[in-house]
């Protein structure tokens, strides 16, 4: 019943979409009927096109999502421990923030050229400042009991960091990465269309391109799916890291 | 002034602090107190009379910024393990289950492996928490979390127990239990116990000594031995002398009270 329930949306819009198409309220080049679609997306899936750029692109995301992790705690934990730290890159850090990382990308292509490199780092500051700024915040946000409670149970500052605060930081350091996860798949499909050499964003510019409209819409969902994947896997290891919580 | 019966000497302590928007307070001021060793001492007093951050003072957590607090183990310059601590919103931590929780601390004295399991059982038996050991604070009552982060300190074996209103935030039925359980825990183990609270009753209860301390600044007013016969239970609420105590000191308490209403007015 419940997976029903969840489901019965997209059934509904699955259904309307090829109402309307089948119908000639919407002309097929503007949207092609969701069948179409479908039989495309078996054709891509069988035919060899799908899977390696799929890889390709799920690859780079990964990279760039797990280069901006590692990165992007080190800062924000930098910023929350260290005045001094947090001085000199606190102006940076929210100066970048408002700014659309898109707008790079022309930056990116002189620095990097037209390979893998330019994509992967823009992903990267994609996803680095909510990481940076939800470390940050948890870090900060931890109860000063908290730490009281384990310095005098004979905890060191250093153990300190790394038994209690970064465990109490925990549960909004993974809202962080959770936006992180969803601005890889932005910055993947949005740079993969500028820097077009293969990819899921490269096939959907050039399906577009081409006018092979029912193939385009069919990437789109395989973006769509995996990036909803992307955040269900995400969400089931959040609630087994953080089971502790009833 | 410290011998081997003191457990605690404090010495012309003054605290001051600049909050965030206004003009410094004089958190304490010239506080002076001996706490004999193996006895119960209660700090007792209107909310902002300082008794917290006396306890905090001790503790280590704060700077001292003027005089002085001896224990056995020297001057306290920082947080230590001689000087266990039990705070009012119990601070376990919430991602280990009660008995990594206890473990914590008795895994920080290099107890480990068996030994430190035993150890563990041991004050989670103590403090009647048998069954609970895989649970975790979040799936506890607020009683069973404090019994939990005092099985937590007392396994690390403080020689000073020191508790800021342990029991502040229970309901009554809860609170009274735990005041007898507290005493009864104490009577085997006799720690040196510095117990903050504003309930008059708990600290005529509970405490060999009691401090009447008066708000800003932060004083101790008046000591009290409180020396009455206690009981393992809080029958004794019902005696004239129980009676006859709780009426003094709270004759103290509301001058206290009323004072600083007339000075914030």
């Amino acid at each position: 019943m419940r997976i029903l329930s969840r489901t019965a949306p997209l059934l509904i819009v699955a259904l309307l979409w090829e109402a309307i198409t089948r119908g000639g309220l919407v002309p097929a080049d503007m949207l092609p009927p969701f069948s179409s679609v479908a039989v495309e997306l078996v054709k891509l899936a069988t035919g060899g096109t799908l899977l390696p750029n799929t890889l390709d692109s799920v690859a780079r995301a990964a990279t760039g999502f797990a280069i901006a992790v590692a990165a992007g705690t080190a800062i924000g934990a930098g910023m929350a421990l260290w005045r001094g730290f947090e001085t000199a890159a606190g102006p940076l850090v929210q100066a970048f923030y408002p700014l659309p990382k898109s707008a790079l990308i022309p930056l990116v292509i002189v620095w990097f050229g037209l390979g893998d490199t330019a994509k992967t780092f823009l992903i990267f500051l994609g996803c680095l400042l909510p990481v940076i700024l939800s470390t940050y915040n948890g870090l900060r946000g931890v109860d000063q009991v908290l730490v009281w409670s384990a310095r005098s149970l004979g905890a060191s500052r250093a153990a300190v960091i790394r038994e209690v605060l970064l465990p109490a930081a925990m549960p909004q350091i993974l809202t962080g990465l959770r936006t992180a996860v969803a601005f890889s798949f932005l910055l993947m499909v949005s740079s993969e269309l500028i820097i077009a050499t293969n990819g899921l964003g490269y096939l959907i510019g050039s399906y577009g391109d081409n006018g092979a409209y029912p193939a385009m819409f069919a990437v789109i969902l395989v973006v769509t799916g995996l990036g909803f994947a992307a955040d269900r896997a995400f969400v089931a290891l959040s609630g087994f890291l953080l089971r502790y919580r009833e | 002034m410290s011998d081997d019966l003191t457990g605690i000497a404090i010495d012309h302590l003054s605290h001051r602090y600049v909050p965030r928007t206004g003009q410094a307070v004089t958190a304490l001021d010239n506080v002076s107190l001996t706490v004999p060793r193996n006895s119960f001492h209660a700090l007792l007093g209107p909310s902002g009379c300082g008794k917290s951050t006396l306890l905090f003072l001790i503790g280590g957590f704060l700077p001292i910024q003027e005089g002085e607090i001896r224990t056995a183990s020297g001057p306290v310059l920082a947080p230590g393990p001689e000087r266990g601590v039990v705070f009012q919103n119990f601070a376990l931590f919430p991602w280990k289950t009660v008995k990594q929780n206890v473990l914590y601390g008795i895994g920080k004295r290099g107890i480990r492996g068996a030994e430190a399991d035993q150890r563990a059982q041991h004050f989670i038996d103590l403090v009647h928490l048998t069954g609970f050991e895989n649970s975790y604070p979040a799936q506890l009552s607020g009683g069973m979390q404090q019994r939990a982060a005092l099985a937590r300190t007392l396994a690390t074996d403080p020689d000073i127990l020191l508790m800021d209103e342990p029991f502040g935030a229970l309901d009554a039925q809860t609170r009274r239990i735990m005041q007898e359980e507290l005493l009864a825990i104490w009577r085997e183990t006799r720690k040196t116990v510095v117990f903050v609270t504003h309930d008059v009753a708990e600290a005529a209860y509970l405490a060999d000594t009691i401090s009447v301390m008066s708000a800003r600044p932060g004083r101790i007013r008046q000591r009290i031995d409180a020396g009455f016969n206690r009981t393992a239970d809080t029958s004794v609420f019902k005696s004239p002398e129980f009676i006859g105590l709780v009426e003094h000191v709270w004759d103290l308490v509301r001058d206290e009270v009323d004072e600083a209403r007339l000075r914030s007015h």
